[in-house]
């Protein structure tokens, strides 16, 4: 079986700090950073390596500032 | 096995979500959280998957989407405050070989435009209606609409809505669609990622039903105002699965006959 990886990239400076995504990730790899854009906002960051690629915070992220990348990663037979 | 840094995955070829090129690459006029956005982006989507670009005419609305032309990167026409359907008769007639949509908020659609509305889907135009459903006029200052719940506080109603004086929420989606002229209406929302794609499937259907002359189809799409409603995006999405969800159940209410 192949397990999934994946791989945000967030627009910074399109980020409203909503905190949508957050809400939405399963895996728990948003958090809000402590800095602000230049616009003012809080915006999202990636805090871990668990993201699975699903795509929810790209869907639901009302300015679509939220790339998704995922490849599989062969595991090996025992 | 070797490790996969995120160097390794950031490649264009494992790309599997990027916003659509067909939204304008500009910061949208929308509050933070606001359903417009993603709304926004699931048309566009459906508009690149069916490839029709260069064959769709939007009509915008007055009310928070009025900059709409300026992020769609379709042809869209502006409208007067609540006659859109009355302009997107005139384009769809004159231009049948184009699929038309109107965008339009529930200030625009369920209270001034009310009259274009019922008649435009009354003689089953073919096109496409769009209708943004927060039960408050965002873009005002939050006063309230035909589709404010009834004790939902809003600026002209700070004690909630009272219906013996202020009348009942009107459900324009359940009139529509005991019209003959109507063939596709449904109600979504996009505040999760389920029902984002359901949303998407949805507006699908209702250009493919129209554009085959079935009549007018009818997507009602339930948002949150967090700035009408005051509370955080988040809050919002909660308080209308809350209490938006009971009064306005989500799926399709009435659907062309199989052939």
């Amino acid at each position: 079986m192949a397990k999934v990886k994946g791989a945000i990239v967030i627009n910074i400076e399109r980020c409203k700090g909503c905190e949508v995504c957050v809400d939405v990730c399963p895996e728990s790899v948003i958090a809000m950073n402590k800095n602000v854009n230049t616009k003012g906002y809080h915006y999202a960051m990636v805090t871990n390596e668990d993201c699975t690629g699903c795509t929810n915070c790209a869907v639901v992220c009302p300015d679509g500032v939220i790339t998704v990348y995922r490849v599989k990663v062969p595991t090996e037979v025992v | 096995m070797a490790v996969i840094t995120r160097e390794d995955i950031i490649k264009p070829e494992n790309l599997v979500y990027k916003r659509t090129s067909l939204l304008v690459d500009c910061a949208l006029s929308y509050c933070p959280g606001c359903g417009h956005g993603t709304a926004h982006r699931m048309l566009m989507e459906v508009i690149e998957e069916m490839g029709i670009q260069s064959k769709t005419i939007g009509v915008a609305p007055v009310g928070c989407s009025v900059l709409a032309y300026e992020f769609l990167d379709i042809d869209v026409q502006q409208a007067a405050h609540g006659r859109a359907p009355a302009l997107a008769t005139a384009i769809k007639r004159l231009m049948p070989e184009k699929y038309v949509f109107t965008y339009q908020g529930d200030g625009d659609l369920a209270a001034i435009g009310t009259c274009e509305t019922i008649h435009a889907c009354n003689r089953g135009e073919n096109f496409v209606i769009i209708f943004i459903n927060n039960g408050i006029y965002g873009m005002t200052g939050g006063q309230m609409a035909p589709t404010t719940l009834p004790g939902m506080k809003a600026s002209t109603c700070p004690y909630g809505r009272d219906t013996e004086i202020m009348g009942n929420p009107l459900k324009i989606t359940e009139l529509v669609a005991t019209l003959p002229g109507t063939c596709y209406v449904t109600r979504q929302s996009v505040h999760t990622p389920g029902n984002v794609r359901k949303t998407k499937r949805a507006l699908r259907k209702a250009f493919e039903y129209s554009y085959a002359k079935k009549g007018l189809s009818f997507v009602e799409i339930v948002s949150n105002c967090n700035s009408g409603w005051k509370m955080t995006p988040v809050q919002s999405n909660k308080w209308m699965e809350e209490n938006m969800f009971p009064f306005f159940p989500l799926g399709d209410i009435k659907v062309p006959a199989a052939e």
